[in-house]
C-alpha cells in the first residue's frame, strides 16, 4: 500500500504539541502512521516549515449567492496581471475570477496555500441541490457547508415555545436533507424583518409578527446544539453588523452564552463561535467618530473559554460583500451605491451581494483593516482566534499569506500604515500602532489549522498531524531557525507551498497543481428517533407556505459528491 | 399494473412546477396519463413515449439522406469535427438538465470553442442590466407567502407561464396572504389587451416602445416629483401613473416580474436597468423584489452552471483554453454567425434553425452542424448530425433551476431505452476530445 515520509522538517502541529521539533512524518494509505517500512517514498523536507493541511472555518466558495456575486460581476474576471494571479492553467480545469473565484480556482488556489479543508458559511436549505452541485466541481479540497437557522420559522416557532426537543429533532431532519454540516445563524431575526423592510439591531428587537427576539433565538440554538451534541457549536454573525458602535451589540450577544456548557464527544470546548468579529468590533456613533472596539472585544473573549472567533480581517482589496444579512447589505449599498442583489428565500433566510472596495485611502478602511490584525494580536488563545477574512467579505482567501505577514511582522504593518492618506487618524483610532507583538508560526498553526479543527470538533480528522488524522500536510518553503527578514518572503512563502499533500497524494508540487484526487463533502448526520410532531409541522408548511414539495426538497443521494458523516447519537 | 409517480418536475416553461402526478405503464415504457399539469407540459410527457421518437443518431448522407449510426460513431464523427475546428459553436440548454450543462462547459473549454445559450436572444438584456445594477430579487414563495402588490411588466404568464399566476403570484394563499387573490392588487404593463391583463386590477396600455419613458415616471413620483409628470407619460394619463405609484409605495411586499416586451422591444437592456433602478428606489420606502420570466424550465440553469465554471452567464469564448471571454455583440451567437465566423455549430436543447435569422443559419448551414436534442426540430432537419438524447424530467432525472434560481431535482418517470442522456454523451465527447488532445500536443 502507499507509504511516504516526510524527512526532517520543521514540524509545527498544535493538535499534538510539537512546536518546531525537526521530526518525521510518516503516512500510509492516506493517514498519519507511528512508522512506515523503508520502501516509503521520501520527501525531503529539510529546513522547511511542515503544518498540517490548513483548515478554513467560515469561507463563502459555493452556493447561490456567491455565485449571484460572480454572474453579477464580470469585472471580477479582469486579469490585472501578477497583482491579481494573472491567467494560470494548471489543472484540469481554467481558473476565472478573483474576490470569487470559479470553483476550480477556488479548489486551486486553497490547495496552493497549503489548505485541504474549507466550511462554506452559510446555506440556504432550500438552494441545497446548487451547494452540491458547486461542491461536485471544486477540485481538491474537502467541503463542508452550513445550513442557515437564524431565520427559520419552524425554529422560531419551537424556540418562542421552549420546545428544544421538538426543534432539536427538525435541526436534525434539516442537517441530514441539506447534508449540512452545522448550526449557522445570520443576523437572527433581523433578516426575516428584512422580508418587509426592516431589521433587529439589538438582540432585544422583537422579530416582527412571530414575536420573538433574537436573545431568545440564539440562546435556543445553543440549547438545541448541546443537546444534540452536535461536532461544532453555533455558529453565529450576530445583529447589528458593520455599524458604529456594533461592539455594545456583540458583547451583549456573546454574553448570552455564559449560561451553557459545551456537551459533545468530539473534543470541542466552545459553545458560541462567533465570526468575522472583526465586523463587529466598532466604537463610535458615526462614520466620523468610528473607532476600534477590538480591546474590548478581546478582553471579554479571552476572559470567556466558551467562545471562539475568527477575526474576518480586511486585505484591503476590491471585493465582493456577500451574506444572509440582508438589511446589511441593503444599508451598505446606500454607503456606496454600486449594483446590489439580493434574494429573500422563503420560510429559511435571505442575502444580499454588494461590491466592495476597502480603499487604504480611506479612513474607515483602515481603522478597519488595523481592527482585524487586533482581535489576533491581544488574543490570549490563538485555539481560540481563528485566521479569515470572511471570504470575499473583508478580502478573498487568497489574501491568507498576507495577513499572516502582517500579523508576523510589525515591520510590515507599519508599511502598510505608512502607505494610508489619513495614517495619522487610523493611528488615533486604533492601537495596532503600538503594538509590537508578532506571532510565530507556532501561533499561526494555531489559527489556521489546529484551532478551527477543534473548534469544528474535527480535530481528530483535520488540522492535525497526530496519529490517525487524514494525512493533509502543508510544507512551506520556511526555515524556522532562520525567518527571513523581509516580511514579503514570509507573505510569499505562504502563498505556495512546495508540497501540499491531500489524504496521502501530492497534490501541490513547486507551487503547481500536479493531482486532483477525490475529495468529500462533510456532513453530521444526527441518529435520533423519528418525531412525529415535527414530521406533522413539517408536512404542513410544505403543504400551505413552500413552493416545492417536500419530496423534492431533501438533496438526492444522487447529488451528494462522495459524502462523509460526522455521526451524532441522541438516544 | 400501472405505477403512478409523484413529485415529478415538468420540462416545460420556467414555473419548473414539481407537483406533476404522472402514471406510467407496467413495463415503465409508456406515459399512459399526466395530471396537475398545463396543456404543454402534458404534451411533453406525452411525447416522451411517443412511437415517433428517434432512437438513434442520424448522419447525413452524400445523397442528402439521413442514416441510423452507432451512438459511437455519433460521438467520434462529433469529436473529429472539434477537434478540428478553429471556432465551433456549441448553442441551446434551453431543455438540458444541469449535469448535462456542465459536461457542455467541459466539451467546449477542451475544443476551444464558443459556448452560449438561448438568453442571447431572450433574457440576455436582463443579464447586462444585472451587471450594471444588481438583482434585488426573491424566491417564487416569497411571494406566495407576503405579496399584496403584483406587476407583470411585458409578460404575459397567462400563455407563456401557465401556472405561474396560480402556483405562485395571483391566487395562491400563503402565510401572511391567507386571503389571496382578494387581498393582492394586480398591475399588467402591456401595449396588448392580454389574458393576463384580463385578470388585473389595472391594465397601463403603455405605448409599444415607451417602456423606459413609463419607468422613468414612476421613478418621478417614488421620489417625490409627481408633481412635475407631464399629463401623459408613454400613453398613461398622469392621474392614472400617480394612482399606481401609490399602490406600488403603499405595498407590504411587491414584486416586478418582467418578460421579453421589455427585453426585446427599444430600450432592451436599459429597460430593465430602470426597473431595477426603480425596484431599488422603492425599497426606501417599502419592500420590492423583482424577477426575470425566464422561458425554459432551466433556462436560469446555463447562467448558474457556467458562473461556478467560468464567471460569465452566456456568451463565453473558451477558444484560448486558458481563460474565458464575454463579450455580447462580439462573443454572442447571433452575432457570430451573421458575420460567418463560426466554423462548426452545435444545437442543443434548443432548435436555432426556427428562432435565428434566416442570413443567420445560412451562414452556419455552410459548416458541420450537429443537432443535440430528443425531437425532430427545424434544426434537426437540417443537420449534418442528430443525436437523440433523453427528455430531462421524463427518461432522466436531474437539476434543473426554477426562474428563481431554485434548484428543482427532477425525477425520471419511463425506461430510457438505450437513450443517452446529454452529461453522459457530452462526457463521452469531451473524453474523446482529450485522447484527440494530448495525441495532437
Amino acid at each position: 500500500m502507499s507509504e511516504m515520509i516526510i524527512k526532517n522538517g520543521y514540524v509545527f502541529d498544535p493538535i499534538s504539541g510539537i512546536k518546531g521539533d525537526k521530526k518525521d512524518i510518516s503516512i500510509k494509505d492516506g493517514k498519519i502512521v507511528d512508522k512506515v517500512s523503508n520502501k516509503a517514498e521520501v520527501i525531503d523536507a529539510s529546513g522547511k516549515t511542515v503544518m498540517a493541511g490548513g483548515v478554513d472555518i467560515h469561507t463563502h466558495i459555493v452556493g447561490p449567492k456567491v455565485n449571484l456575486g460572480r454572474e453579477m460581476r464580470p469585472e471580477d474576471k479582469l486579469f490585472r496581471g501578477d497583482f491579481r494571479g494573472g491567467i494560470l492553467k494548471q489543472g484540469k480545469r481554467m481558473e476565472m475570477g478573483f474576490s470569487i473565484p470559479s470553483t476550480w480556482k477556488t479548489g486551486y488556489s486553497y490547495a496552493r496555500m497549503g489548505y485541504t479543508y474549507a466550511n462554506e458559511a452559510a446555506m440556504p436549505p432550500l438552494l441545497a441541490p446548487h451547494v452540491h452541485e458547486e461542491i461536485r466541481d471544486t477540485p481538491i479540497i474537502d467541503v463542508s457547508a452550513m445550513p442557515v437557522f437564524g431565520n427559520n420559522w419552524f425554529c422560531f416557532e419551537y424556540i418562542k415555545n421552549k420546545e428544544i426537543e421538538n426543534n432539536a429533532a427538525y435541526v436534525s431532519w434539516l442537517l441530514n436533507a441539506t447534508k449540512g454540516i452545522a448550526i449557522k445563524i445570520v443576523n437572527p431575526g433581523g433578516t426575516e424583518a428584512w422580508a418587509w423592510g426592516d431589521n433587529c439591531v439589538t438582540i432585544n428587537d422583537p422579530v416582527p409578527y412571530f414575536d420573538i427576539t433574537p436573545a431568545e433565538i440564539i440562546k435556543g440554538l445553543i440549547e438545541t446544539n448541546e443537546y444534540l451534541g452536535l461536532p461544532h457549536s453555533i455558529h453565529l454573525h450576530g445583529n447589528n453588523l458593520g455599524n458604529p458602535g456594533c461592539y455594545e451589540t456583540t458583547l451583549a450577544t456573546l454574553k448570552l452564552a455564559e449560561g451553557f456548557n459545551p456537551k459533545n464527544k468530539f473534543g470541542r470546548e466552545q459553545v458560541l463561535h462567533n465570526t468575522h468579529i472583526q465586523f463587529h468590533s466598532y466604537k463610535g456613533d458615526s462614520w466620523a467618530n468610528f473607532e476600534s472596539g477590538a480591546k474590548e472585544i478581546m478582553d471579554y473573549v479571552n476572559s470567556n473559554k466558551k467562545i471562539t472567533v475568527d477575526t474576518g480581517c480586511v486585505t484591503l482589496d476590491e471585493t465582493t460583500t456577500m451574506t444572509a444579512d440582508g438589511p446589511f447589505e441593503y444599508h451598505l449599498n446606500q454607503l456606496n451605491h454600486i449594483k446590489w442583489a439580493n434574494v429573500d428565500v422563503e420560510l429559511e433566510t435571505g442575502s444580499g451581494i454588494v461590491p466592495y472596495i476597502y480603499d487604504k485611502n480611506i479612513k474607515v478602511c483602515g481603522i478597519q483593516w488595523a481592527i482585524g490584525l487586533e482581535i489576533a494580536l491581544y488574543a490570549n488563545d490563538l485555539m481560540r482566534v481563528h485566521l479569515t477574512t470572511d471570504h470575499p467579505n473583508a478580502g478573498p482567501f487568497t489574501r491568507y499569506p498576507r495577513v499572516i505577514k502582517w500579523l508576523m511582522s510589525q515591520k510590515a504593518r507599519d508599511a502598510t500604515l505608512n502607505t494610508m492618506k489619513w495614517k495619522d487618524k487610523v493611528i488615533a483610532a486604533t492601537n495596532l500602532a503600538s503594538m509590537d507583538r508578532e506571532l510565530d508560526l507556532y501561533e499561526i498553526a494555531m489559527m489556521t489549522r489546529a484551532g478551527p479543527a477543534k473548534a469544528l470538533g474535527l480535530s481528530s480528522m483535520y488540522g492535525s498531524l497526530a496519529k490517525g488524522a487524514d494525512a493533509n500536510i502543508a510544507i512551506y518553503d520556511l526555515d524556522s531557525a532562520k525567518m527571513p527578514s523581509d516580511p514579503e518572503m514570509i507573505e510569499s512563502a505562504f502563498s505556495n507551498t512546495i508540497y501540499t499533500i491531500k489524504e496521502g497524494v501530492v497534490v501541490v508540487k513547486d507551487k503547481k497543481i500536479v493531482a486532483e484526487p477525490h475529495n468529500y463533502t462533510l456532513w453530521t448526520k444526527v441518529n435520533m428517533p423519528e418525531n412525529a410532531q415535527v414530521m406533522h409541522d413539517i408536512k404542513e408548511k410544505f403543504t400551505r407556505n413552500y413552493t416545492v414539495n417536500l419530496e423534492n426538497y431533501a438533496v438526492f443521494d444522487e447529488h451528494i459528491h462522495n459524502p462523509r458523516a460526522i455521526e451524532v447519537e441522541v438516544a | 399494473m400501472p405505477k403512478v409517480i409523484e413529485n415529478v418536475g415538468c420540462p416545460y416553461c420556467g414555473c419548473s412546477c414539481d407537483d406533476v402526478r404522472v402514471t406510467v405503464s407496467d413495463d415503465g415504457k409508456k406515459v399512459l396519463e399526466v395530471e396537475n399539469v398545463c396543456a404543454i407540459g402534458t404534451e411533453i410527457f406525452k411525447h416522451g413515449s411517443s412511437d415517433h421518437r428517434i432512437r438513434s443518431p442520424r448522419l447525413r448522407q452524400p445523397d442528402g439522406s439521413m442514416k441510423d449510426i452507432t451512438y459511437e460513431e455519433a460521438i467520434e464523427w462529433t469529436a473529429q469535427h472539434l477537434y478540428k475546428a478553429k471556432k465551433p459553436l456549441m448553442y441551446g440548454f434551453g431543455s438540458t438538465n444541469c449535469e448535462g450543462q456542465a459536461a457542455a462547459a467541459r466539451v467546449m473549454e477542451a475544443a476551444g470553442g464558443m459556448l452560449d445559450n438561448c438568453a442571447t436572444i431572450c433574457h440576455g438584456p436582463s443579464f447586462l442590466a444585472i451587471f450594471d445594477n444588481g438583482y434585488p430579487t426573491c424566491t417564487l414563495g416569497e411571494v406566495k407567502n407576503r405579496a399584496d402588490v403584483i406587476v407583470y411588466w411585458g409578460s404575459n404568464p397567462a400563455h407563456a407561464h401557465p401556472r405561474h399566476m396560480s402556483r405562485y403570484s395571483i391566487f395562491p394563499r400563503g402565510f401572511f396572504t391567507g386571503k389571496g387573490q382578494k387581498k393582492r392588487t394586480v398591475i399588467v404593463i402591456d401595449p396588448r389587451y392580454t389574458d393576463t391583463a384580463n385578470v388585473a386590477d389595472y391594465h397601463l396600455q403603455v405605448k409599444q416602445g415607451h417602456d423606459y419613458e413609463l419607468f422613468d415616471a414612476f421613478r418621478m413620483v417614488v421620489n417625490g416629483h409627481g408633481n412635475d409628470l407631464p399629463d401623459e407619460v408613454a400613453g398613461i394619463k398622469k392621474e392614472k401613473i400617480l394612482e399606481v405609484a401609490e399602490i406600488m409605495k403603499n405595498a407590504r411586499f411587491g414584486t416586478t416580474f418582467f418578460g421579453m416586451g421589455l427585453t426585446h422591444s427599444d430600450g432592451r437592456n436599459h429597460n430593465i436597468d430602470i426597473a431595477i433602478s426603480l425596484t431599488r428606489d422603492l425599497n426606501k420606502v417599502s419592500k420590492w423584489t423583482i424577477m426575470a420570466m425566464r422561458g425554459h424550465y432551466n433556462i436560469a440553469g446555463p447562467g448558474v452552471v457556467w458562473s461556478w465554471t467560468f464567471g460569465f452567464p452566456y456568451c463565453l469564448d473558451l477558444t484560448k483554453k486558458d481563460h474565458a471571454h464575454m463579450n455580447p455583440g462580439e462573443t454572442s451567437s447571433v452575432d457570430m454567425a451573421m458575420r460567418d465566423e463560426v466554423d462548426m455549430f452545435i444545437n442543443i436543447g434548443t432548435d436555432a434553425g426556427a428562432h435565428f435569422p434566416i442570413p443567420a443559419v445560412k451562414h452556419l448551414k455552410k459548416h458541420p452542424w450537429v443537432t443535440i436534442d430528443p425531437s425532430i426540430n427545424m434544426a434537426s432537419e437540417i443537420s449534418d448530425l442528430h443525436i437523440p438524447v433523453c427528455i430531462c424530467g421524463v427518461d432522466v432525472g436531474g437539476i434543473v433551476y426554477r426562474m428563481d434560481n431554485v434548484p428543482i431535482q427532477f425525477r425520471k418517470v419511463i425506461d430510457n431505452q438505450g437513450l443517452l442522456d446529454d452529461e453522459t454523451l457530452l462526457n463521452r465527447i469531451a473524453d474523446r476530445l482529450d485522447e484527440l488532445n494530448a495525441q495532437g500536443a
